[in-house]
């Protein structure tokens, strides 16, 4: 067992067997066959794959644009307005005849930006506030709650609208709308993680161990947590891209002429009859965003679901 | 004579509106066992958890080793009392190896050598080396037990709190599991309150014995006077009776 003992002792088979080893020699080694045996689950799901694929050439696509592309995604050539799609420009030009591939790979950063944005911002919010009013209840949980049902009960893209029309119109100021309203959910589903968790006898052990509750909140309940809520999030953001997409298309998100998804549907959906392909490449690359995080969500939940193991 | 290591005098404890001990008092000396009998719901475990400081709602008094335990509990009292479970399933976090569970204790305790100790832990209870860093579900119910008692053992308490630790496990290792407890405290002088609805188990660890109903403990009485019938109160001898025709039956 000694030559297995490291992932750099040799070959794929070595990595392997030291990924599946039965007996960990280290913690590093128990985590790391732990995820191995995780994504083995998840390669099984070919729809969950298929989204995964998809997210990630998503992301390599639009953080490469600058390298993919030839020519700046606001430079226009009015000669050449709404043009088919041709060797000189692949998906054709927009009603300013600026080159609609560069101008979906560069708004692939904008629209994903936004979406990661509101990830950073909603994930841990919503998982602090579940677990910590799960965990402690009585008058915080009481409080909190109430909190997060008053932020339930408006609905989405109106509280966006609103707020982004109170501020000035713009992406942090959508994003701190989407924000603002998406966080609730998570906090919900992971508080009511953290009621069946903290009935748990393993809870009552570590409390025995003397540890504080800050303590077991983040180092045993928010783990816990954690799998329903990654999954939520995933399944979310394609509504984050909806709701984003939405907001430009309504002239509240990013403005013109800055390259979004839906910002630039919007400014091209005069030409759906003539020039079909204009406001509807854009469309597509929603749709197909959007499809393939729903994808990889339901793929994630079948391997991380705790009932499971 | 010195303070006995835990004594219990007129403890109830309440469930929201319901109260599920009336006025218990008991006390167990340095080194000894006391087991406490009864039905489901007599509680029996709500004592020890009361005790433990798991269940809040409680009045009358408690001490460790003479010390009375006020509402919340010393950082100290978790070093000299610890707990072992009913449920090997259910007391050792999914998401975390036997290592990691074994050391927290030691880290909340700021107490050095975790790694040696560790390691002795596992020895002690009869656990190969490689089980540190797997997972609970990697374990069988029985090696998960033996995980869970080390963990109480790791910050060397005097006192253990047993919560049923054999009625989750097949017969066969019910059997290693109280030779284990047997031999622990042999060695290290432990002091046992455990809790039980089979009185062969607890007849087997505890010479002496109180007997729960209802929430009242009716009966005190040696593991001896127990096994030759000389029981005063009706109930102990009706959980005689079925546990006597139970031996016969099987």
């Amino acid at each position: 067992m000694s030559d297995l003992s490291t992932p750099l002792s040799g070959n794929a088979a070595g990595l392997r067997a030291w990924l599946l080893s039965e007996t960990p020699d280290s913690r590093r080694q128990a985590a790391w066959g732990r995820s191995y045996r995780g994504w083995l689950n998840f390669r099984r799901n070919p729809l969950g794959m298929a989204g995964l694929i998809i997210v990630l050439a998503l992301l390599v696509l639009s953080l490469a644009a600058p390298l993919l592309t030839w020519q700046s995604p606001d430079v226009q050539h009015l000669a050449q307005r709404l043009a088919p799609p041709s060797a000189a420009h692949w998906l054709g030009t927009d009603e300013l005849g600026r080159d609609l591939y560069t101008r979906l790979l560069f708004g692939g950063r904008i629209t994903l930006g936004m979406v990661v944005a509101v990830v950073v911002l909603v994930a841990p919010l919503g998982l602090v506030v579940g677990a910590v009013s799960g965990y402690l209840g009585g008058m915080t949980d009481r409080i909190m709650m109430r909190v997060t049902d008053i932020f339930l009960s408006i609905p989405q893209l109106i509280l966006a609208l609103a707020f982004v029309a109170a501020l000035k119109p713009g992406i942090s100021s959508a994003v701190i709308a989407i924000a603002l309203t998406s966080w609730p959910p998570i906090a919900r589903l992971a508080r009511a993680d953290a009621l069946t968790v903290r009935a748990n006898d393993y809870i009552a052990a570590v409390k025995l161990a003397g540890a504080s509750p800050a303590r077991i909140i983040f180092r045993h309940i928010l783990p816990l947590c954690l799998p329903s809520v990654i999954v939520r999030i995933t399944l979310d953001m394609s509504g984050i891209i909806l709701t984003a997409a939405g907001l430009g298309f309504l002239g509240m998100g990013a403005q013109p002429p800055m390259p979004e998804w839906g910002t630039m549907i919007a400014s091209t959906r005069g030409y759906i009859l003539e020039q079909w392909w204009v406001p509807t490449i854009p469309g597509l690359a929603i749709l197909i965003a959007s499809l393939a995080f729903n994808l990889l969500g339901d793929g994630l939940r079948d391997v991380l679901d705790p009932k499971q193991s | 004579m010195a303070a006995p290591m835990i004594a219990i005098d007129g403890l109830r404890v309440r469930f929201g509106a319901r109260e599920v001990v009336h006025g218990v008092s008991f006390s167990v000396a340095r080194g000894a066992s006391f087991g406490m009998v009864g039905e489901s719901g007599s509680g029996k475990s709500t004592i020890l958890r009361a005790f433990a400081g798991l269940a809040p709602d409680w009045s009358g008094a408690m001490a460790l080793d003479g010390q009375a335990l006020g509402r919340r509990r010393a950082r100290d009292f978790f070093r000299r009392c610890q707990m072992v479970f009913q449920d090997p399933y259910g007391s050792l976090h999914p998401r975390q190896t036997i290592d990691r569970q074994l050391a927290e204790p030691l880290q909340i305790q700021a107490m050095d050598g975790i790694d040696a100790r560790i390691r002795r832990a596992l020895e002690e209870v009869g656990l190969p080396a490689s089980a540190r860093f797997r997972y609970p579900h990697q374990l069988s119910g029985g090696q998960r037990q033996r995980v869970a008692i080390a963990r109480a053992l790791i910050t060397g308490p005097e006192v253990l709190l047993l919560d049923e630790p054999t009625s989750a496990l097949d017969v066969s290792v019910q059997a290693e599991v109280l030779n284990l407890l047997a031999d622990l405290q042999a060695a290290r002088g432990l002091t046992y309150l455990m809790v039980t609805h089979n009185l062969a188990v607890v007849a087997h660890l505890c010479p002496w014995i109180g007997v729960m109903q209802g929430g009242e403990m009716v009966e005190q009485l040696s593991a001896a006077d127990l096994r030759a019938g000389r029981v005063a109160h009706p109930h102990t001898a009706e959980l005689r009776a079925l546990s006597t025709e139970l031996e016969e039956a099987g």
